[in-house]
C-alpha cells in the first residue's frame, strides 16, 4: 500500500494553462501515467489543453471544479494558480469538495490561508500545502512537482516541510536500496492543511511502511508536536523506525529563511529544541542532511 | 517588511486607536518646532530603527554613562539636546547586534502620566491556524523574560476568522489584563480595532509593549511594533510606501528587487540554493564541516537564467566572500537553467574564488554538461557531504 495516491487516483489541474502547469502536468503524465483527468480555467472552458506526450496528448478544460469533477470523477485536485487567486482557488476545490487537494503556489498572503483553514475545518476534505512539491507514490501516482527520477519503490515513508530537502530523503533512501512508499511535502508556510501528525500516523498505519524519514526546520512546533504524537502512539504500541532531520540550526533568531513558516521568533521554533523532542521520542536525528540514508539504515541494522 | 513605530502608530490612529500626538523629524533643526507643536510639558523623543530594545541601548559615539535612545525631555531645551545628541549616532541594543544601527528619524510624542504598563500582542498562531491576542499584565519589559519566568502570567486568545473579536473575546482579555472602569470601557473598544488593523492590513505582527493604563485611567497605545506579511504586500501600495531601505542590508534590497530570499550572515563561504529547507541546511552543513555560510539564499522554483545570474552577482558583490557552493536539486527548478544562469554571470563578473558546483535532480545531465563544456573552472561535486566537504577545504587552502 502507498498513503494518500495511488495509480487509481484521478487528478484535475487549477491552473493546467499557465507555463508551470503545463510543465509539471506533462512530467506527471510521462511518470507511469498518473491520470491527469482535466484543467480548470474560469475562462477556457469547453477548451482544450495539449501536451507533448504522446498517447496522452490531450485534456478537457472546464470552467469550473464543480464541472471538471462531475465530468471525470476526479477525486484530486492539483493548484498552480498564483498567490493572489490560490487561496480562492483552493475555496472552490473545497466547496465541490474534491477529498484531496494538493496546492503548490509559494508566497500565498497567510490572512487568505487563515480564511482556507476556516473553510476547512467545516469541509471532509484533505489540503495539502499550499508552497508543498507535492506527494509521489512510486511508479503510481505523482501529483506536483517531485523529479519522478530519483524514486524508486520500497518502504520507507518520507514527510518533510521542505521541498528540496524532501529529494535530498528519497535519493539517499533510493541509493540505500530502500526505496519509498510515497513521499509526502506538507510546505514551508506557516498555516497549511496537513501537519506532520497527519502523515506520521498514515505512515504508521500503512503495511508496506517499515520506516520513516522525518524532516523539519526552524518555526513553529509543529515538529515537538509530532515528536509528542509519535510518544503516545509508541505507548500504545504503535512505532517504526525512524530517522529525522532538522533544517536551520545554523538561522539567525528573527530573521525568515525563505520559507515564510521558517523563523526563530520570540525565542522560540529553534532547531535545538526539535532535535531534542525529536530523540526523545526515538527519532535518530542526522547531523548532516547528506546522511539521511546512511542515518536510517543504521537505525534498521539496530 | 517591518517599519518604524510612528508609521505603525499612524496606521493604528487611522483604525481610531488611542495613540500620543507626535511629530516625526529627520534632523535636529526640527526638534523644536515639532515639540512646540505638542502639548507639553512632558516630552518622549524616541530612536526609529527597525529593532527593539532601544530604551536600554547605548550609542556608539556617546560617553558609556550617555542616556539611551529613549528619552524623557521636560523642556524645548531638553528635547532640542536629546535631539542633536541622537541623530546620526549608532544605537545599539540587543536586538541590533554589535554593529547597531545608525538613527536616521526621532519620534518627538507628547508624554503621558503613567499608572499601569501592560502587554498586548496579535499574531498568527500557527497550531490553530487563527489570529491570536496574547497579553499580560506585565508590560513594559522583555516578553520573552516573563515567558520564561512566570508564563502563567501570558494568556493566548485565538480569534474565530468568521466572528472577529466578539464582546465576549473582548471581556476575556480585559479581565485577563484586570482593566476597570474607563480602561475597560477602552478596552472593548480597542481590542476589536487592532485585530481589524491586523487583519486588514495583512499585518504578521502587532506589538503593543507597552499598552499603558494612565493616571485618568484611559488606554493608550505608548509603542507600537508592526511587521507585514511580504506576501500580502501586493495589496497595500500605501504600507509599501512605508518601506525604510536604510534600514536593510544593500545586497538584500538586490535581493528583493530580483525576487530572491537572501538573507546576509557573518561567513565567508557563499551559497546558492534552491528550496529554502535545502538553503538551510546547506548552511549548516558548512558549518558541520567547520566553516561559516555568507548568506542565506534561496533562488527558488523556476527561475530563469537572468535571476541565477542576479544572485550569482549578489554573492560576489560580498568582499566577505571567500569561496561560492552552489547547490541544486531540481524539482521545478532545473540543472540546466541554474547551469547556464552560472556561466553567464562568470563570463560577466569574472570569478576571484573557488566554486564548487553540485547539481541534482530534472535535468541534471544537461545541467553538468554545460558546466562541464564552458571552460570554466568549476570544481564538481557528486553529492551534498562532497560538495560541503569541497568549498571548505578550497576556501581554507586559499587563506
Amino acid at each position: 500500500m502507498s498513503i494518500l495516491v495511488n495509480r487509481d487516483t484521478k487528478i484535475i489541474v487549477q491552473g493546467l494553462t499557465g507555463k508551470t502547469g503545463t510543465f509539471h502536468t506533462e512530467q506527471a503524465l510521462e511518470y507511469y501515467g498518473t491520470k491527469m483527468v482535466a484543467g480548470v480555467h474560469p475562462k477556457k472552458g469547453g477548451e482544450t489543453w495539449s501536451s507533448g506526450v504522446e498517447g496522452a496528448a490531450e485534456l478537457p478544460i472546464f470552467a469550473t471544479v464543480g464541472e471538471a469533477k462531475e465530468a471525470t470523477g476526479a477525486d484530486a485536485s492539483v493548484i498552480y494558480v498564483p498567490p493572489a487567486g490560490a487561496g480562492a482557488a483552493i475555496i472552490e476545490a473545497i466547496d465541490a469538495e474534491i477529498p484531496f487537494i494538493v496546492c503548490i503556489t509559494e508566497g500565498i498572503p497567510v490572512a487568505d490561508m487563515i480564511k482556507v483553514k476556516a473553510r476547512l475545518d467545516k469541509s471532509s476534505s484533505r489540503l495539502l500545502g499550499p508552497n508543498c512539491p507535492g506527494v509521489l507514490t512510486p511508479e503510481e501516482c505523482k501529483i506536483g512537482i517531485m523529479p519522478g527520477s530519483i524514486f524508486k519503490k520500497g518502504s520507507v515513508g518520507v514527510v518533510s516541510r521542505s521541498g528540496t530537502l524532501t529529494y535530498e530523503a528519497v535519493f539517499q533512501t533510493s541509493n540505500a536500496g530502500l526505496g519509498q512508499t510515497t513521499a509526502v511535502g506538507i510546505g514551508g508556510d506557516p498555516v497549511k492543511g496537513t501537519e506532520f501528525i497527519d502523515i506520521l500516523e498514515m505512515f504508521l498505519a500503512d503495511d508496506e511502511t517499515k520506516s520513516m524519514i522525518m524532516i523539519g526546520e526552524i518555526g513553529g512546533s509543529a515538529e515537538e508536536e509530532a515528536a509528542q504524537f509519535l510518544m503516545d502512539e509508541a505507548k500504545k504500541g504503535r512505532s517504526k523506525p525512524m530517522a529525522g532531520f532538522i533544517a536551520g540550526r545554523t538561522a539567525p533568531p528573527g530573521r525568515t529563511m525563505g520559507h515564510a513558516g521558517a523563523v526563530i521568533s520570540g525565542g522560540k521554533g529553534g532547531a535545538e529544541d526539535k532535535i531534542a523532542a525529536m530523540e526523545e521520542a526515538g527519532i535518530r536525528v542526522s547531523p548532516s542532511p547528506a546522511k539521511l540514508g546512511e542515518t536510517l539504515l543504521g537505525v534498521l541494522k539496530g | 517588511m517591518n517599519i518604524h513605530e510612528y508609521q505603525a502608530k499612524a496606521v493604528l490612529k487611522e483604525f481610531g486607536a488611542p495613540v500620543a500626538e507626535g511629530v516625526a523629524i529627520f534632523s535636529a533643526d526640527e526638534a523644536e518646532a515639532a515639540a512646540k507643536s505638542l502639548p507639553g510639558p512632558l516630552w518622549v523623543v524616541k530612536s526609529q530603527i527597525h529593532a527593539g530594545g532601544r530604551g536600554k541601548g547605548k550609542f556608539k559615539e556617546l560617553p558609556a554613562d550617555a542616556k539611551g535612545g529613549v528619552r524623557l525631555a521636560f523642556s524645548l531645551d531638553e528635547v532640542k539636546a536629546h535631539a542633536q545628541d541622537m541623530l546620526g549616532n549608532t544605537l545599539v541594543t540587543k536586538q541590533t547586534g554589535d554593529a547597531g544601527k545608525v538613527v536616521n528619524r526621532l519620534y518627538i510624542e507628547d508624554g503621558a502620566d503613567i499608572e499601569r504598563e501592560l502587554y498586548l500582542s496579535i499574531l498568527v498562531d500557527r497550531t490553530v491556524g487563527r489570529p491570536a491576542f496574547v497579553v499580560s499584565t506585565e508590560g513594559g519589559m522583555d516578553i520573552e523574560a516573563v515567558a520564561e519566568e512566570t508564563p502563567e502570567k501570558i494568556i493566548t486568545l485565538p480569534i474565530d476568522p468568521d466572528t472577529g473579536v466578539t464582546a465576549a473575546d473582548a471581556g476575556k482579555l480585559c479581565d485577563a489584563l484586570e482593566l476597570s472602569g474607563a480602561a475597560r470601557e477602552d478596552g472593548m473598544k480597542l481590542f476589536p480595532i487592532l485585530h481589524k488593523a491586523f487583519v486588514e492590513k495583512d499585518m504578521s505582527l502587532l506589538e503593543v509593549n507597552p499598552l499603558i493604563v494612565m493616571k485618568d485611567g484611559r488606554l493608550r497605545v505608548l509603542d507600537a511594533k508592526v511587521s507585514f506579511d511580504g506576501n500580502a504586500l501586493f495589496r497595500h501600495e500605501d504600507i509599501f510606501a512605508l518601506r525604510d531601505e536604510t534600514e536593510e542590508d544593500a545586497k538584500e534590497i538586490e535581493a528583493s528587487k530580483h525576487d530572491l530570499a537572501y538573507v546576509a550572515l557573518d561567513g565567508d563561504i557563499g551559497c546558492m540554493v534552491n528550496g529554502a529547507g535545502l538553503a538551510m541546511a546547506t548552511m549548516d552543513i558548512i558549518k558541520l564541516y567547520g566553516a561559516e555560510p555568507a548568506n542565506f539564499l534561496d533562488v527558488g522554483g523556476g527561475a530563469s537564467k537572468e535571476k541565477v545570474t542576479a544572485a550569482f552577482k549578489i554573492i560576489t558583490s560580498d568582499p566577505k566572500v571567500k569561496g561560492i557552493l552552489v547547490n541544486i536539486f531540481g524539482g521545478i527548478m532545473r540543472c540546466d537553467v541554474i547551469a547556464e544562469g552560472v556561466v553567464a554571470a562568470v563570463k560577466e563578473v569574472g570569478l576571484q574564488v573557488p566554486l564548487v558546483v553540485r547539481l541534482e535532480g530534472t535535468n541534471v545531465e544537461l545541467g553538468k554538461k554545460i558546466i562541464n563544456e564552458s571552460g570554466l573552472n568549476v570544481i564538481a561535486a557528486d553529492d551534498l557531504d562532497d560538495a560541503a566537504q569541497k568549498i571548505v577545504k578550497a576556501v581554507k587552502e586559499g587563506a
